[in-house]
């Protein structure tokens, strides 16, 4: 017999779900305890601005929003391993990738309240996509992102995230397939959490794993504990330098679990059962880091509530900013539609204003 | 100087815009060595390499969202969609980013970008490769939908639609590509979008079209001076932003308005001009407003097609039947 192919897909893990090194050598980037702690406290910040905005919503006080909660690790992992100049292009809950780059809460707050200005970052990169809810374009987004870093020759990098379900699109297909073909300097992340609202990962696809999807585009690809922030960040090292010194695409695929639901207008406990969840709590992202931290004497109870206390306050302050921010006026929705408004637009933005004088 | 054909000006066109600016790249399927296969791209890659025009792989949804990431960086792709019948897998892209992203975004991130797409019947094609669909991308906020009718528009408004720091569809009618030569200086001057052209003055009626049905609405006029019946004709050229302004002057002029697409009637682009002279130039009016279009139907694979596409003769009726009604 002959074999025209055969492949195999590597699982990286580092931390067990107990927080214990697996006795794997750790990456270098983990010698420095004062950047893993500041991971660990960006994961914590991010599980507060999620308890944040999910009490907003309850409260009336934004619209449908899409919880991050249990994905901490794999988004801070993606974040905190890309550059300023890099790109990054997300689906709508990978929070912990953006709040790394710059992008603030009460940006998050004001684009899930129902206002465009959310998505016109004031520290982010601006050439940072917004949050993109058709399904999986954002890949396709990222892969043009990359084209034109290859064509200008810059040394920089296009990742995009997408979910378990996703991965099922064309466009994901599309995407890694034009990275494979050209080169591209793109990282294309599955963050599998197992449920795409109500249809179970089993569902999606007959592939063992997601990662693997990556062979029939002719990458590399890797699956890795998405709650073991070391091995995200570890992939995710990897893929971004193969990407900066032209050697092409990668896929990662993040194995993590949605622990809530897929948004605030969904409820999980209709199609899935306690006992998963319960489970899934155990390999909870955040407590796992801790306890690495813990035992090598950089975190405590005293630092975890001091800390805890300093997002609180910045998610105050935060979701302050927030409140008092004026609506647009209603004439916004023409301001930037095009560069300059075509005349034969004026009579409906006059139309809108005196509208919106009267009301 | 050379006469040249309306294809041969879209790629003149694109050959002097890849020329004086770096970030215009051109990328579909075939318009590498092929060149298309209308030869639109034809010399381009052996000029500009294969990173400035790019063979890309068999999706036109890749095409369309690399287009839409390539733009949003800086770049000005000039996309290619084969046929405007294969266009349907693109417009997520362009409804849903390409058109939405400056508003979104509040003008942080833009998309500056040409999706070209032959388009139109009437050159024995197989299915899926004569359609008229401009009305389907009229209707989306955000976008600019422009045909040209003859080289000079062909080569003046792309060079425009590639400056424009906004998302054009630029659809051009495959079925006049090769139709006439006419003396095309290749200067680099645009011509304006969001303006409607008039092409032949007129008192009587007003014969507004686009596209490859300007053919028609010329001939049309000239069968119409012989019955001793003036026809003003406007090629509309850029649909969306609509410069109503130049429709209303003329038919506030001639009272009396012909509208000519290919597309299907209802809800074709015609109704909304329709529509438009029936809210602001009602009182000018000597005549019910007609639309002369493409069937509520699917338009017939070629032995039939020349029956579904408006005629001169059907031009010239309608244009007769609003003399005849006052």
């Amino acid at each position: 017999m002959s074999i025209a192919a055969k492949f195999e897909i590597e699982y990286l893990q580092y931390l067990d779900q107990d927080g214990k090194e697996t006795g794997k050598e750790l990456p270098a980037f983990t010698k420095d305890l004062d950047h893993m702690v500041e991971l660990y406290k960006l994961m914590v910040s991010t599980r507060v601005f999620d308890a944040k905005s999910i009490a907003l919503q309850r409260t009336g006080k934004l619209g449908t929003y899409a919880s991050c909660l249990g994905h901490e690790a794999a988004h801070v992992g993606i974040g905190s391993a890309m550059r300023r100049e890099d790109s990054l292009a997300v689906s709508y809950r990978e929070y912990g990738a953006q709040l790394y780059r710059g992008v603030k809460p009460r940006e998050v707050y004001t684009y899930w309240g129902g206002d465009e200005r959310g998505n016109d970052y004031a520290d982010a990169p601006a050439h940072d996509f917004a949050w993109c809810v058709p399904i999986g374009t954002q890949c396709l987004h990222a892969a043009g992102s990359a084209l034109a870093f290859k064509i200008r020759k810059e040394p920089r990098v296009a990742v995009c995230t997408i979910g378990d379900g996703g991965s099922s699109k064309g466009d994901f297909y599309g995407a890694i397939n034009v990275a494979g073909a050209q080169q591209l300097p793109l990282v294309a992340v599955i963050v599998n959490n197992q449920w795409a609202i109500s249809v179970p990962r089993r569902i999606q696809t007959g592939a063992g794993t997601l990662a693997q999807k990556g062979i029939a585009a002719g990458l590399p690809c890797i699956q890795v504990d998405g709650n073991d922030i070391i091995a995200v960040r570890a992939a995710m090292e990897i893929a971004l330098e193969r990407a900066r010194s032209g050697q092409g695409a990668s896929v990662i695929e993040a194995v993590t679990y949605r622990l809530g639901d897929h948004t605030t207008a969904d409820d999980a406990r209709r199609y899935r059962g306690e006992q998963e969840v319960k489970d899934a709590w155990e390999r909870d992202p955040v407590p796992r880091l801790r306890k690495w931290l813990e035992g090598k004497g950089m975190w405590d109870d005293a630092k975890e509530e001091a800390w805890k206390a300093e997002c609180d306050d910045w998610m105050d302050n935060e979701v302050n900013a927030y409140l008092e921010t004026k609506n647009q006026p209603a004439t916004a929705m023409f301001d930037y539609l095009y560069a300059e408004l075509p005349a034969d637009l004026e009579a409906q933005r006059e139309l809108v204003a005196s509208l919106d004088r009267k009301s | 100087m050379a006469q040249i054909t309306l294809i041969e000006a879209v790629t003149q066109a694109l050959a002097y815009e890849m020329r004086n600016d770096d970030s215009v790249v051109v990328l579909g399927e075939d318009v590498g060595v092929n060149g298309g296969v209308f030869r639109a791209t034809q010399g381009l890659q052996e000029q500009f390499g294969e990173m400035r025009v790019i063979d890309t792989p068999l999706d036109e949804g890749t095409i369309a969202g690399l287009t839409v990431g390539l733009a949003a960086q800086g770049m000005k792709p000039v996309a290619e969609a084969q046929f405007e019948g294969f266009i349907y897998p693109m417009m997520e892209h362009i409804a849903c980013h390409a058109a939405r992203m400056r508003n979104r975004t509040r003008g942080r991130m833009t998309v500056p970008a040409v999706w070209r797409a032959p388009w139109g019947g009437g050159i024995r094609a197989p299915e899926h490769h004569s359609e008229a669909n401009e009305h389907l991308f009229t209707n989306i906020p955000g976008l600019r939908v422009v045909m040209p009718s003859s080289p000079a528009r062909a080569y003046g408004l792309l060079l425009a639609a590639i400056r424009d720091p906004d998302p054009v569809i630029f659809f051009e009618p495959k079925r006049i590509y090769r139709q006439y030569k006419e003396e095309v200086p290749d200067d680099g001057e645009a011509l304006p979008l969001d303006v409607c052209f008039v092409l032949r003055d007129g008192t009587d009626v007003t014969l507004v079209t686009w596209g490859a049905q300007v053919k028609e609405c010329l001939e049309a006029a000239d069968e119409l001076a012989q019955k001793g019946i003036s026809a003003e004709v406007i090629d509309v050229a850029t649909l969306t932003p609509l410069d109503f302004d130049t429709i209303a002057e003329s038919v506030t002029k001639t009272g009396r308005c012909v509208i000519v697409h290919e597309a299907p009637r209802t809800a074709g682009f015609g109704a909304e001009i329709a529509a438009r002279l029936a809210e602001e130039c009602l009182y000018s009016l000597l005549a019910p407003v007609e639309r002369v279009t493409g069937f509520d139907t699917h338009i017939p694979l070629f032995r039939l097609e020349m029956k579904y596409l408006p005629s001169v003769e059907r031009i010239v009726e309608a244009a007769q039947r609003t003399l005849a009604a006052s």
